[in-house]
């Protein structure tokens, strides 16, 4: 029996309703589970969709956005018709979201220590000395030594990094088996960055989660997700394992990608490029979205969008290139 | 101590000597400066015709500070600033004005750094209205030229900034930046806001009109692997000092300082693993500049740190062929 996914999303689509009667298809019929234990990485360019999926999968979306349709299972629990009281808790035991600017996701005014034992109360049954006690240990965890004197202080008082790191405390404070990392690093220094992703590795395995990562970055990609996700205009285009997708990509937006990418173990005297720039959501060209940017591009790439193929189960590709055996 | 530069014959277009630029800290009820933040502290750098030389650093590093004190955007506090033999350091603003067009820059941010209230025809004009005395017709000629050189449409000329995406808007800050027919660019981040796709045409853009133009650049940038792809030698800088100079190549195959080691450790790239524990890890957050520690600035997070550096302030010095490090491991 294999083991059953944390997160089931099944053809979930969000699209915004904007003024003028456009409709910006921001998410547009996507699938994916993630495995207890496993870090599965969401990769693509601003604007491809990658952080209103996950807003989708913890319905946030307020207007003129809308979740149109789709399925999300939790640990086997259907949860897509959960109201928002339901949401709530779900939101606070079993799934956490760390995001790209720690300070918009902690309150200015009130301590580090007020904020997480606030937290630690409202979802486990502690009296407020122990609470206390474990918000100490908590950030002591995640590296912050001087946690008894960072929980008299105030956000803006900490540096970008041990921000991040009390996101992380707060985050794992209810045990919760998903973490949604919208670019939790984005904002810090490489060397910071570094410290803030290894301890999001070591948490994960520690407490066995499973770990949504969006990201940008490909080296973040390589180095610590099991499977990466690439979207483009809504949709995953392509999807491996990390090793398979960075040795043998197969959507030309991908090879493009990677071919655009300076990296300091590659050299090279001109970057490849992918002409053009990416379309907004509400103006998506017909058939496959990428037709106005693909070096292959082919009659019929202009009026039918591909399906994403399941022929081979463990790298999915949505490109006419790679016609699909099982469902056209 | 810092060595010459021998191997190139001709006079450097930049020379940068003991450049200090430091911001007064205010504090008290009656504002008054309590002490100095020494955001660049004693930089000596040159860079030749033609030549990248790229800047890195984390955030707060001085790398803009910098950048702005060579163009003379911000007043240096102290040391000379030598464009091509002549001292500009203290110039007034009239004598200047012959060298600013052949000084220029590319800023980050391709949002905040343009007037939205003009379009691209009169964007990419405006440095030649102030800089030069082209009549109206030679500046616009001159302007369509530049517009379509950075890969814009000249009917896109009469389009407003907020009509392009950031890409675009980064081409137009270079039009901007290269209309006076500049010999020397600083361009500050120019690529840290952009999609890599959109990153990528603008390097190769960039590097185009480089040997098109003969421009000789400072880069700056966090990103290594950028910094890596673009320049010809780079500079490491940590709170206000560079603590590592060297050709390209020498500082990824052989970083010499240990803050060279681990940042260039902590990037993540398409062949490490995640099991492969990289040399060196640092441990703490960079100092503040306003309270940088005692002896070497490093020393708080350096894994090598010992009695000497506490005490003492390492200064730049050679261990190869234009190559200089900061650090008492190398030098006695
Ligand atoms: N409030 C909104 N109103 C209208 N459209 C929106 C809104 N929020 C998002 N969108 C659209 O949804 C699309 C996807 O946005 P999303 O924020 O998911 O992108 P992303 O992949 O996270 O990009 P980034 O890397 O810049 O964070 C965008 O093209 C955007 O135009
Ligand atoms: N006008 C100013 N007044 C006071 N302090 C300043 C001023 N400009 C910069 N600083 C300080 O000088 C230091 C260096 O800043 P600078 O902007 O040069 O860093 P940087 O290396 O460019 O960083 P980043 O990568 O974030 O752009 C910082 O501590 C900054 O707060
Ligand atoms: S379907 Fe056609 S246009 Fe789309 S990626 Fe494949 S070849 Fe290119
Ligand atoms: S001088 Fe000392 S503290 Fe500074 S980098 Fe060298 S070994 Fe480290
Ligand atoms: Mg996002
Ligand atoms: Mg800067």
């Amino acid at each position: 029996m294999t083991q059953q996914a944390v997160l089931q999303v099944d053809n979930l689509k969000t699209y915004f309703h904007l003024e003028e009667g456009k409709t910006a298809k921001a998410v547009d019929d996507i699938s994916f589970k993630i495995s207890p234990g496993e870090t599965v990485a969401l990769v693509g360019e601003s604007g491809s969709g990658k952080s209103i999926s996950a807003l989708s999968i913890m319905q946030l979306i307020n207007k003129p956005g809308r979740i149109e349709g789709g399925k999300i299972t939790l640990n086997g629990k259907d949860i897509t018709n959960y109201n928002a009281k339901q949401m709530t808790k779900i939101r606070g035991n079993d799934i956490a979201m760390i995001f790209q600017e720690p300070m918009t996701a902690l309150n200015p005014v009130f301590t580090i220590g007020n904020q997480i034992t606030e937290i630690v109360r409202k979802h486990k049954n502690m009296s407020r000395q122990e609470a206390h006690r474990h918000a100490i240990h908590l950030l002591k965890l995640v590296g912050l030594s001087r946690a008894e004197e960072i929980m008299k202080e105030f956000p803006h008082q900490l540096s970008g990094g041990m921000r991040q790191r009390v996101m992380i405390a707060m985050a794992i404070s209810c045990d919760p088996m998903l973490l949604i990392a919208d670019e939790p690093t984005t904002a810090l220094d490489v060397t910071i960055q570094a410290q803030i992703l290894d301890l999001m590795n070591e948490m994960k395995e520690r407490f066995q989660m499973a770990l949504l990562l969006i990201t940008h970055d490909v080296g973040v990609v390589s180095q610590y997700a099991d499977r990466v996700m690439v979207m483009y205009g809504g949709q995953i285009v392509e999807e491996a394992t990390v090793d398979v997708l960075l040795e043998s990509p197969k959507h030309p937006y991908t090879q493009g990608l990677l071919d655009s990418l300076p990296m300091v173990d590659k050299d090279v005297n001109r970057l490849g490029t992918i002409k053009g720039t990416v379309p907004p959501a509400y103006d998506f060209p017909s058939g496959c979205r990428f037709s106005t940017r693909c070096p292959h591009v082919m009659e019929k790439c202009h009026s039918q969008n591909p399906s994403l193929s399941t022929s081979d189960s463990e790298h999915h590709v949505r490109c006419h290139l790679y016609p699909s055996e099982v469902k056209e | 101590m810092t060595i010459k530069n021998e191997t190139k014959e001709e006079t450097p277009v930049l020379n940068v000597r003991n450049i200090k630029k430091y911001f007064p800290i205010k504090g008290g009820v009656f504002k008054r400066t309590v002490g100095q933040l020494k955001a660049v502290d004693d930089i000596s750098l040159s860079i030749n015709q033609g030549e990248t030389l790229g800047i890195v650093g984390e955030s707060g590093s001085g790398k803009s500070t910098l950048g702005r004190v060579i163009l003379k955007l911000l007043d240096a506090t102290e040391g000379t600033i030598l464009y091509k033999d002549a001292n500009i350091t203290s110039m007034k603003r009239n004598q200047f004005r012959p060298y600013r067009r052949n000084m220029q820059m590319v800023f980050q941010d391709p949002f905040g750094s343009l007037n939205s209230k003009m379009s691209v025809a009169e964007l990419v004009e405006e440095p030649l209205l102030v800089q030069t005395s082209l009549s109206k017709k030679e500046r616009q000629a001159k302007a369509i030229e530049f517009i379509e050189k950075v890969g814009l449409r000249a009917e896109d000329r009469l389009k407003y900034p907020h009509e392009f995406s950031g890409g675009q808007r980064q081409r137009i800050s270079i039009a901007r930046a290269l209309i006076t027919n500049p010999e020397f660019v600083v361009c500050d981040e120019p690529v840290s806001a952009l999609d890599i796709s959109i990153q990528a045409q603008v390097l190769n853009l960039m590097k185009d009109l480089q040997e098109e133009l003969g421009l000789t650049y400072l880069f700056i940038a966090h990103d290594l692997s950028v910094v890596k792809h673009i320049s010809d030698r780079v500079a490491v800088m940590y709170l206000g000092k560079i603590v590592e100079i060297a050709p390209t190549s020498k500082l990824f195959q052989e970083p010499a300082h240990p803050y060279t080691q681990a940042l260039l450790s902590s990037i993540p790239t398409l062949t490490k693993k995640k099991a492969d524990e990289p040399a060196i890890k640092l441990k703490g957050d960079i100092p503040s500049p306003a309270n940088p520690p005692s002896g070497c600035a490093f020393r708080t997070r350096c894994p090598f740190a010992h009695e000497r550096c506490e005490k003492e302030v390492p200064s730049l010095a050679a261990v190869g062929t234009e190559h200089e490090v900061s650090c008492h491991l190398h030098h006695d």
